[in-house]
């Protein structure tokens, strides 16, 4: 499994609550590595004794952790460029979500061997979405809760996130927009902290 | 069914028609967006320059164009690509469909493009993702491999190091003569042995032991040059190798400075301990071959007989000293036993 999903993890421990924190999770995850590297590849059976140590250590359940960590990604400076890569995503949240189908192979073109679950999206009733993820990391559903409930903000769009749990593999997240113009869009350019000259 | 201006105008933002007089008559939006202001109406070739397959003149030359791959730039962003398709519009004109190739990037960055300013299909966007993308990527990987080269120097000075003098170690010896192999380089080897350490250990003990290795190295480091490798081979046991001195007298200066050195007593906690130093000394010269690990050797037999004569002194090796320590007819005898 790619180290950046478990450095993800990690980052997330270490930003939120401390490295000591980080330390005492990890310790409970009872594996041989105490700190991830995001380039290398890790055995992926780690993955859920991590995701258990810092359940412990932050007494709270994986479900809430993953979908932090998901909003983190999008909200902390450290990671600006993630949201920065959504945003390539679409110009509304809803054309954000319509992308969402590409997001796996998006991913593996600017980190092959980074592999996300399959995600299909579909919008069944207007401004209503059901959105699927299939595979592994199981609980990658709830980190997308996370995630999406930041972009949402991110465009300034009233959104409604629920995960409906899993079945046969398959978590299933709905969505509902309630309001695209609810606050203020956050503003994206193409151009990467360019300084724009008017034409 | 839409007209073919109106139809180019909806899906090519950066197109240009050009009337048959060379003046523009329509352009995309996004043409606007670059820099280029206004262009419906000026003449074609004073907004852009044509660069390649030929640079046309006048419009009977732009019309010789039509079916090619042009490329072009305006004249106000001479440093930013373009390339355009031309074809002839059947009544004089030309139609270019224009796109920056890589150039996109940097467009993006100073025009403050927008994902509108491109056409649908068009990859530019992807593009852009992709290249952010590595960059992150690439950021990554960059801070991984500068952590894990700090950390293999780390080991490597360690590998190459012995812990207590802080002087190389036999591994570091081993690499520099494997250097020396391949060279022309003349060079000097000069096998030192402390007298008297043994005692000085046993009645002493070890820590003092340990304190006159110590000091050891320092007389090494402040007798000899900045080129010079020194090693400490185990023991009370040293190896100096001196590229590029092949000159004795100044070998012997440098011994004598040595032996001078350690002979002094040392005060170590209070107690005084006296030690010293016997050298053997072998020399490659720049036009002979003398495989290193022989000269070891040499130098090896040098020191026995430094020793043997008496030690606190140094002597060169020279061929009735014998090749190699198993030459002697002293089968039992060794330095380092």
């Amino acid at each position: 499994m790619h180290g950046l999903i478990f450095r993800t993890v990690e980052a997330y421990v270490s930003d939120s609550f401390g490295p000591d924190m980080w330390a005492r999770a990890i310790a409970l995850a009872d594996i041989e590595i105490t700190s991830f590297e995001a380039m290398l590849q890790y055995d992926a059976s780690y993955f859920p004794r991590v995701l258990d140590g810092c359940a412990k250590a932050l007494e709270r359940p994986q479900a809430m952790i993953l979908e932090d960590i998901g909003t983190y990604l999008i909200t902390h400076q450290n990671h600006a460029s993630i949201r920065r890569l959504m945003r390539f995503g679409g110009h509304s949240f809803s054309e954000l979500l319509h992308s969402l189908g590409d997001l796996p192979d998006r991913t593996r073109l600017a980190v092959s061997g980074l592999i996300l679950p399959q995600i299909d999206v579909r919008e069944a009733i207007s401004q209503r979405f059901i959105i699927t993820s299939f595979g592994s990391p199981s609980g990658f559903g709830h980190v997308l809760v996370g995630l999406l409930r930041a972009m949402a903000d991110d465009y300034g769009t009233l959104a409604v996130l629920d995960h409906q749990g899993t079945r046969d593999g398959a978590e299933t997240i709905e969505v509902a927009i309630v309001d695209t113009a609810f606050a203020k869009d956050r503003g994206f350019s193409l151009a990467a902290g360019a300084k724009v000259r008017t034409a | 069914m839409i007209s073919a201006l109106d139809l180019l105008a909806r899906l090519r933002p950066l197109h240009v028609c050009v009337g048959k007089t060379g003046h523009i008559v329509q352009a995309g939006a996004g043409l606007g967006r670059i820099g280029a202001g206004d262009v419906v109406g000026r003449r074609f070739l004073e907004v852009f320059e044509v660069v390649r397959p030929v640079r046309p003149l006048d419009m009977p030359a732009l019309r010789s164009l039509a079916g090619e791959v042009l490329r072009l730039r305006l004249r106000t962003e001479p440093d930013i690509g373009l390339r355009a398709l031309a074809i002839e519009d059947q009544d004089g004109g030309v139609i270019l469909d224009l796109s920056f190739g890589i150039a996109v990037i940097e467009a993006v960055q100073r025009f403050g493009l927008t994902a509108q300013d491109f056409a649908a299909g068009d990859l530019a966007v992807e593009l852009l993702f992709l290249q952010e993308a590595k960059s992150s990527a690439m950021a990554a990987s960059f801070s991984l491999n500068s952590r894990l080269n700090g950390a293999r120097l780390a080991a490597e000075t360690d590998a190459l190091t012995d812990e207590l003098t802080g002087l190389h170690n036999r591994r570091a010896l081993e690499s520099a003569l494997t250097r020396l192999r391949h060279s022309d380089t003349g060079y000097a080897v000069m096998h030192m042995d402390l007298d008297h350490f043994k005692e000085v250990n046993d009645t002493l003990g070890h820590a003092v032991g340990d304190t006159i290795l110590k000091r050891v190295a320092a007389i090494m480091r402040s007798q000899t040059r900045q080129d010079d490798l020194l090693v400490r081979m185990g023991g009370d046991e040293f190896a100096i190798i001196c590229p590029g001195l092949t000159d004795t007298l100044r070998l012997r200066d440098l011994s004598l400075g040595l032996i001078h050195q350690t002979s002094k007593p040392m005060i170590v906690d209070d107690q005084e301990a006296r030690v010293g130093a016997s050298l053997g000394i072998a020399l490659k010269t720049p036009d002979s071959r003398v495989d290193p690990a022989a000269l070891m050797e040499r130098a090896d037999v040098a020191l026995y007989a430094a020793k043997r004569s008496g030690r606190g002194r140094y002597v060169f090796w020279s061929p009735d000293l014998g090749q190699s320590l198993s030459d002697l007819d002293l089968p039992h005898v060794s330095l380092r036993s």
